[in-house]
């Protein structure tokens, strides 16, 4: 099992530097340097500046730079918020997008899994019907026009739930955006549950467990349940990915002022190092999280480990 | 194998066609045109007077001829990035799995490092860094979505090496490069017609979220995603500028993913339920 996480581990670093490279030299290749918009400066100012911000070094020692810091965890100032280091941004950003996107995912495992395994149990039946057809509904429309539909009827129309985050500081205001960030997600793993758990249930060391007398709940909690999971295990990572992709849409659409909005008000404001940290930032959270779910899959399936 | 025998595939594939076709000549039909603002009817809600099916938007324009031109768009993007992905996924599966050994090993590899990338973050940080063009998002678009198809692709034509027919056309010493071409990729079709259905609705997701964010397809140009977008800000008072894209994008999203579902049906015998 050591080997095999360390083997992973190891498996990580290359992707982490290619994210590192790739979102360095995207944000080096732009046009124009990060000053260019104001006013013309002069010269000595100019240089100053550059100076100040290392961008008159060579670029493979700007990058070595970079990286230096980034192993002392340092993702350098913002170009924009002028007193900030974008570490302090992402630092003041990033709980509460963690607290919604740990939620959404919460809440999609819990009713994604439940509603696949009732369909799975009653293949073909009117309730199989109804979980699949909402399952592909809930794949097919964005975030983004689900959204606000929601708000448009729950909170505009029938005023059930708060419509924007600074309207309340109740608990109420979490609701609308973790259901948006949700849906999708359990659609997909309602529809991954559901193909996994009639494959397994079909083995035979189910029907010798049903052989044996116990009860249908019994066989799918002590026997089914957990291989019936490793798919939607190995979907866990492609998960974390969307809802951090959604989060930027629900934070934007619902006034939340978590990491996502500050991302889409730095591509705005062309802020390039808030940019290019969040998107290392999102990066590393994303190949630090498929380690886990990968290593999770070690513990689960020992077959795995072998490989 | 009659494709259109199966109901989902007739009538998934009924719909595009219909509103690819409406998308197409509608707004010739409309006396009215995407452009024009009349400030004597802002927002105006869906009626046939004056033929504004859609209504019209803060500015005036017809919504029904900007909602055409915007299916037009999100169409044109999600076909032009499919055939990206299309092109370097065959070419780079097809190589891959053809040549084997330890290059096939190593451009797994590759792939296998490529998922791991959350690639949309990439792709906004293409829009945001280089001037936007529509070229430049079919392009980015197409290189996302190419790694699905690489891996289909590969094992398809690991398998597809080992049959008699590819054995006969390499001892008449016909060459590699005729053999994939002529020989292997025939037998690949089936498969990529499958996922090239699949990767369309990606392809579109992808682009409306771009243009949902103002990164994507830029004023008085239009797109699903960005009319979404301005229906956002009008809801309250006006919910068809949200209701009828999003409702339009919703439908062409949920055709093409059963479209997918009903063509891997007919194609591959094994996921028939």
């Amino acid at each position: 099992m050591l080997r095999y996480t360390l083997l992973r581990l190891l498996g990580a670093i290359p992707t982490l530097l290619l994210v590192i490279v790739l979102a360095f030299l995207m944000v080096h290749a732009a046009p124009g340097g990060p000053f260019d918009a104001e006013r013309a400066l002069p010269a000595d100012v100019e240089a100053n500046i550059a100076r100040a911000y290392h961008l008159d070094e060579p670029l493979p020692q700007q990058f070595l730079r970079y990286l230096s810091g980034l192993l002392q965890g340092d993702l350098g100032p913002s170009f924009r918020y002028r007193d900030y280091t974008v570490n302090e941004l992402i630092g003041a950003a990033f709980p509460l997008s963690l607290k919604l996107g740990a939620m959404a995912m919460a809440l999609a495992l819990v009713l994604g899994v439940s509603a696949g395994t009732a369909a799975a149990l009653r293949q073909n039946s009117t309730l199989d019907r109804v979980v699949m057809a909402f399952a592909m509904t809930g794949i097919s429309i964005p975030v983004f026009v689900v959204a606000p539909i929601l708000v448009l009827f729950l909170a505009v129309k029938l005023q059930w739930l708060p419509a924007g985050w600074s309207s309340t500081t109740s608990a109420s205001r979490l609701v609308l955006p973790v259901i948006t960030l949700a849906l999708p997600q359990i659609a997909y793993i309602a529809r991954l549950t559901r193909a996994s758990m009639i494959d397994v249930l079909s083995r035979d060391f189910i029907r010798t467990a049903r052989a044996q007398g116990l009860g249908t709940m019994t066989v799918v909690r002590l026997h089914a349940l957990k291989p019936a999971m490793l798919p939607v295990l190995s979907y866990m990572g492609p998960a974390i990915a969307a809802i951090l992709t959604g989060s930027v849409v629900v934070e934007e659409i619902f006034g939340i002022p978590g990491l996502g909005q500050f991302f889409v008000r730095a591509a705005g404001n062309r802020d390039y190092t808030l940019v290019l940290g969040i998107v290392v930032f999102y990066a590393t959270l994303i190949v630090l999280l498929n380690l886990v779910v990968d290593i999770l899959y070690g513990v689960i399936d020992p077959r795995v480990r072998q490989r | 194998m009659s494709l259109l025998g199966n109901p989902t595939v007739r009538v998934s594939g009924g719909i595009v066609l219909f509103i690819a076709l409406v998308a197409l000549l509608g707004p010739f039909l409309s006396p009215n045109d995407y452009l024009s603002t009349n400030f004597d009817e802002l927002l105006s809600p869906p009626s046939f007077d004056g033929a504004r099916f859609f209504g019209t938007d803060d500015l005036g324009r017809d919504l029904f001829v900007r909602t055409m031109l915007g299916i037009r768009v999100t169409l044109v993007v999600a076909i032009v990035a499919s055939f990206v992905s299309l092109v370097i996924g065959v070419a780079y599966g097809a190589i891959a799995g053809f040549v084997g050994g330890r290059v096939d090993a190593a451009m797994m590899r590759v792939v296998d490092t490529l998922y791991a990338l959350p690639f949309i973050f990439f792709v906004i940080l293409l829009m945001v860094v280089f001037e936007r063009n529509l070229l430049l998002i079919f392009v980015a678009i197409g290189a996302v979505n190419w790694l699905d198809m690489a891996r289909i692709v590969r094992g398809q034509t690991l398998s597809l090496r080992e049959r008699e027919f590819v054995a006969a056309a390499r001892l008449m010493g016909v060459s590699p490069a005729r053999i994939v071409f002529r020989h292997i990729a025939p037998n690949l079709i089936g498969i990529v017609v499958v996922y090239v259905t699949l990767t369309i609705p990606q392809a579109i997701l992808v682009e409306s979220f771009l243009s949902f964010l103002g990164l994507g397809v830029q004023e008085p140009q239009t797109s699903l995603g960005a009319l979404v977008d301005a229906g956002v800000n009008q809801m309250e008072g006006a919910s068809w500028t949200l209701l009828i894209p999003g409702g339009l994008l919703a439908l062409i999203l949920m055709c093409f993913n059963f479209l997918g579902d009903g063509l891997r049906d007919v194609f591959d015998a094994r996921h028939v339920s």
